[in-house]
């Protein structure tokens, strides 16, 4: 009995294993095939604006008011740790630094995949699920080229300009609770700020984050919509994939450009 | 929604976008207060630079004139070369003093320029001949226990 559950259990482990192959291997090829597909959007870029619109336009409020909650909390906190040792002036270099270098670009992505990932999913599980998809093909136009490129192109602007608004706003907050709310010399939080943030070093390499992000996020989203069974749990299960899926990409690439960008700096 | 209400977003959001990265290089960045492009290199060979790092910056009289580019090991005469990119509008007479300082107890080192009385400027490329190493605490600590025992040593005799 026992050795005949014992091979049951690995076959199901090598089910699993051969299912995720499957699926990488789909997604690498959807991935090409959408890339070489992106022609028509870019002659046609009033389709990617249109996109932009409501992954990015619509994404805003959420994002400017994380970013000031987030930035306000880091002053707030900074200033309770640092003032121990006597140098509450190094409050700006803390909220700056966090945020340009790693709070940006990570959260606004995280914000990002759950607010505009999902959705760019389920619409388009459900253009898949109502046959809309089909309809376009009997039609002679292409999905990939009509639905998937505009949405995925438009995910890849917005990410670093959202990324870049949550920074500032995060600055600007911090500044709000230390500088106005408590008291801290504000030409001291400047210029320490300004000392310490370089431009080549942090914000050049946040950006190129945020930019790593925006590709990963769309592409699991646009990939889990198309590849969801055409059915109402494959839609919802397929929404539930890509917030999971593309947060912990989110966070494992951060992990590696981190350790590729930061590693034996100052 | 119409089309051009909508071209109206999208254009303010991209507008938004480049003006938060243009905060963000200008008032929370430093290339508001130096800029790379219009330098010029001088080197300096010290016997030791201590904590010293690339980009960590130069100062004259304490004001930022320049930052670290570069820090070598030259094994012919054994000590180490630092070279400094010194923005254009600062010019150092030749025999100027180079010196490695430490801001505050616990803070980064900088290079400290102390301006000579040379009539003639140093140019592109060309080497500060004066230097002042760094200070080692262990260093500066052994010096002194050396000093206290020889003093002891000398009472007694």
């Amino acid at each position: 009995m026992l050795p005949r559950r014992i091979v049951l259990g690995i076959q199901g482990v090598g089910h699993r294993v051969i299912e995720s192959v499957w699926r990488l291997g789909r997604a690498s090829r959807f991935f090409i095939l959408m890339l070489m597909k992106s022609g028509t959007s870019m002659r046609r870029f009033r389709l990617v604006i249109r996109e932009i619109y409501f992954t990015g336009v619509l994404s805003l409020i959420i994002i400017v008011v994380s970013g000031l909650f987030v930035g306000m909390v880091l002053g707030l906190q900074g200033y309770e740790t640092l003032q121990k040792y006597g140098s509450e002036s190094a409050v700006g270099t803390l909220v700056a630094l966090s945020l340009v270098r790693e709070l940006g670009p990570v959260v606004a992505a995280l914000l990002f995949a759950s607010r505009a990932g999902s959705a760019i999913t389920a619409e388009i599980g459900l253009m898949k699920a109502t046959e809309q998809l089909a309809a376009m093909e009997m039609m002679a136009v292409d999905p990939m080229a009509r639905v998937v490129a505009p949405r995925f192109w438009a995910g890849v602007i917005s990410m670093p300009f959202l990324a870049a608004m949550f920074s500032s706003v995060g600055v600007f907050g911090g500044y709000l609770v230390t500088v106005v709310l408590i008291g801290v010399d504000e030409g001291s939080f400047w210029s320490q700020m300004q000392s310490a943030v370089d431009f080549r070093y942090d914000i050049v390499n946040g950006v190129i984050k945020t930019c790593v992000f925006g590709v990963a996020v769309t592409a699991i989203a646009v990939f889990e919509g198309y590849d969801a069974p055409p059915t109402a749990e494959g839609v919802s299960g397929a929404t539930t994939r890509t917030v999971v899926t593309s947060s912990l990409a989110i966070l494992g690439l951060d992990f590696v450009l981190t350790a590729f960008m930061f590693r034996g700096m100052s | 929604m119409q089309r051009t209400t909508m071209d109206l977003w999208v254009g303010l959001f991209v507008a938004a976008g480049i003006g938060a990265l243009l905060v963000l290089a200008l008032k929370v960045g430093n290339m508001g207060t130096y800029s790379a492009a219009q330098s010029y290199t001088l080197m300096g060979s010290f016997e030791n630079i201590g904590g010293l790092k690339p980009r960590a910056p130069v100062k004259s009289a304490g004001v930022v004139v320049g930052r670290v580019l570069d820090i070598q090991f030259n094994p012919e005469t054994f000590d180490a070369v630092v070279t400094m990119s010194i923005d254009i509008r600062y010019r150092f007479p030749k025999d100027t003093f180079a010196s490695i300082l430490t801001s505050g107890l616990l803070g980064e080192q900088y290079i400290g320029l102390a301006a000579g009385g040379d009539e003639v400027m140093l140019k592109s490329g060309d080497k500060i001949m004066k230097t002042n190493s760094a200070m080692v605490l262990e260093e500066m600590i052994g010096r002194f226990l050396f000093n206290k025992a020889s003093e002891n040593k000398d009472g007694k005799n």
